[in-house]
């Protein structure tokens, strides 16, 4: 089941859903058919789009949004902050294109400082999907949980069987005593290409999908930082104020010290197609097994697929 | 005057080039090639050897995405080396799908609607203050109107009394998805213009006689904010994508370019199996 798929079927059947868009119609193109007037479209505009599903959650609606995550959470953070946060009240934030999936559009488009942003207004919630199957296993519960929330989506299909998504628990993949991966997003997919190969260089490997940043799972965090001797916050992100930020105050907060490798961005990442953009910037799974491991090994990168944003 | 029609041709050649191997939004690039070429060869006092000068004019591209007419344009008045083209989205370059500074030329980035009407309010406020004779143009699209901060800058630039500021909206009739009408009316724009205190023009942006009548009109009042509105085709140029909704990011086939670039001379129509409707 697609993320349209199972919107459509949600909100189909439940008057209370409303799906908007600042005109980005990528992940919904068959709503409008589907939904009447229950499918606004305000045009090119973010902030009125987020201040109006303000008001008609005021009314006892679950707008559901749908923009760039770049336009989402800084063009209208305050509206965000302000007329879904202040009150606290069920706006649905469905964030396309964040992290390294805005490829070739530039600076921008590049979200990658949403997290950091979105997690710091009190009663906004934060998730990130690693792909298809984990996105589709989240939105159900999100939608039906009473406070704002910012999703970034994620489309992409790998291989893997996600066990069922709860708030503020993270996804134990694996469990090590070497190193344990954090990560959460588009990087999923290169984490398992990384656990592998540290795996075959005799390393006992942990990986935590942390797609529920806020609120976070502080006990998985803990855990590892006891059971581990490095942790690596592997994110398409700013290290400031991302899931590097998050581990380091929840270790304070427990007052527990841990080795932890940042492995995220300080700067803007170069724009290119996905693979390119991937292989440039050292996030490659083999790339981040290597630094990790701080030499290189035989093992062979498999192929990035390139975005699938075609409907 | 007389060879710009064969510079809009190589200009378009240049976008049809660059819209395979990952793509670019062809459609809006074709609609603004005209307005584009229009203003570096024949308005605007820019050129390789005055970049640095504060007195030259400045160009302002808000909306973004039309880009590729852009480096096509530097590429024929000799801003960029027309051979960097051919590295359009290569990791090793900076010719990605918005602007950025690292093109000489390129005034400021831009991809984020609605924040280049502000930018260039400042440059123009500046120029104002002091004394300055330098103009400054901003290219709109028409669907980046909704966004509320084109008509803030508008507000201020009329309290200001900025007729150095010349807004250039590309009135294409299409913002991503489907007709401007169709979604968020813009339509009576000239009055809508006009109530924010600017003169206005309306004019055809595809005829080179038609804007230089305009722009030969600056500043249109003392005092006022200049809006040219440039009635435009998307995909203007190769019929088989002009004025169509599906058609705004295109990634065609090698063979497809092939044939639009026959199409674009008026050789033959495409027939289009490549993707509709990708969104970037």
């Amino acid at each position: 089941m697609s993320y349209e798929e199972l919107l459509t079927e949600l909100a189909v059947n439940d008057e209370r859903f409303i799906v908007m868009t600042a005109e980005n119609r990528a992940l919904i193109r068959n709503l409008p058919a589907k939904l009447g007037k229950r499918f606004v479209d305000t045009g090119i505009t973010e902030q009125t789009m987020v201040g109006a599903a303000a008001g008609l959650a005021l009314r006892g609606r679950i707008p559901v949004l749908h923009a760039l995550a770049s336009f989402l959470s800084m063009r209208a953070f305050e509206f965000v902050r302000t007329d879904a946060g202040i009150p606290n009240l069920p706006v649905k934030l469905s964030a396309f294109i964040p992290g390294f999936l805005s490829d070739g559009n530039g600076a921008t488009h590049q979200a990658i400082e949403d997290v950091a942003i979105m997690r710091g207004i009190p009663n906004v919630t934060v998730f990130a999907a690693a792909d298809e199957q984990d996105l589709v296993g989240m939105i159900e519960t999100i939608w039906n949980s009473p406070n704002p929330a910012y999703l970034r989506i994620n489309t992409r299909k790998t291989d893997y069987q996600h066990t069922p998504f709860k708030i503020g628990k993270a996804e134990v993949i694996a469990e090590g005593t070497d190193v344990t991966i954090l990560t959460y997003g588009l990087l999923f997919e290169q984490a398992l290409i990384a656990v592998d190969i540290l795996k075959e260089q005799g390393l006992s490997v942990g990986l935590l999908n942390m797609r529920s940043l806020k609120p976070v799972d502080e006990a998985a965090i803990i855990k590892v930082a006891k059971t581990s001797k490095l942790l690596v916050t592997l994110e398409d992100h700013f290290n400031t104020g991302g899931l590097y930020s998050i581990v380091a105050e929840t270790l304070l907060k427990h007052q527990t010290a841990a080795k932890v490798m940042p492995y995220g961005l300080d700067k803007w990442f170069k724009p290119a197609l996905l693979p390119d953009v991937l292989a440039y910037e050292g996030f490659t799974g083999k790339q981040i097994a290597e630094k990790i491991l701080g030499y290189s090994t035989n093992a062979i990168q498999p192929e990035i697929a390139t975005p699938e944003f075609a409907e | 005057m007389n060879n710009l029609p064969d510079i809009a041709f190589k200009v378009r050649q240049h976008i049809i080039r660059m819209s395979t191997d990952g793509g670019c939004f062809v459609g809006a690039s074709l609609s603004a090639a005209d307005l584009i070429v229009y203003l570096y060869t024949s308005f605007l006092n820019i050129n390789k050897d005055n970049l640095d000068d504060p007195d030259r004019d400045y160009l302002f591209l808000s909306k973004g995405h039309d880009v590729p007419a852009l480096y096509g344009t530097f590429a024929e008045i000799g801003l960029m080396d027309v051979e960097r083209l051919k590295n359009h989205l290569s990791v090793d370059d900076n010719i990605y799908w918005h602007p950025n500074t690292k093109i000489p030329g390129i005034e400021f980035h831009s991809g984020s609607l609605g924040h280049l009407p502000s930018v260039a309010l400042g440059v123009a406020l500046d120029i104002k203050m002091r004394g300055g004779k330098n103009r400054v143009v901003c290219i709109l699209g028409d669907g980046e109107l909704n966004e509320g901060t084109c008509w803030e800058a508008a507000l201020v630039a009329n309290a200001h009394k900025l007729d150095n500021l010349i807004f250039v909206v590309d009135r294409n009739q299409f913002q991503a998805n489907m007709a401007t009408e169709d979604l968020i009316p813009l339509e009576p724009l000239h009055d809508k213009f006009t109530a924010f205190g600017a003169a206005v023009k309306r004019i055809d942006g595809h005829s080179f006689d038609a804007l230089h009548e305009a722009f030969s009109a600056y500043p249109f009042e003392t005092g006022k904010l200049n809006v040219v509105i440039a009635d435009t085709v998307r995909g203007k140029g190769l019929p088989s994508i002009q004025a169509r909704a599906d058609r705004w990011f295109c990634n065609f086939t090698h063979e497809e370019v092939e044939s639009l670039l026959k199409e674009l001379a008026g050789d033959e129509t495409t027939n289009l199996t490549s993707e509709t409707l990708v969104v970037r």
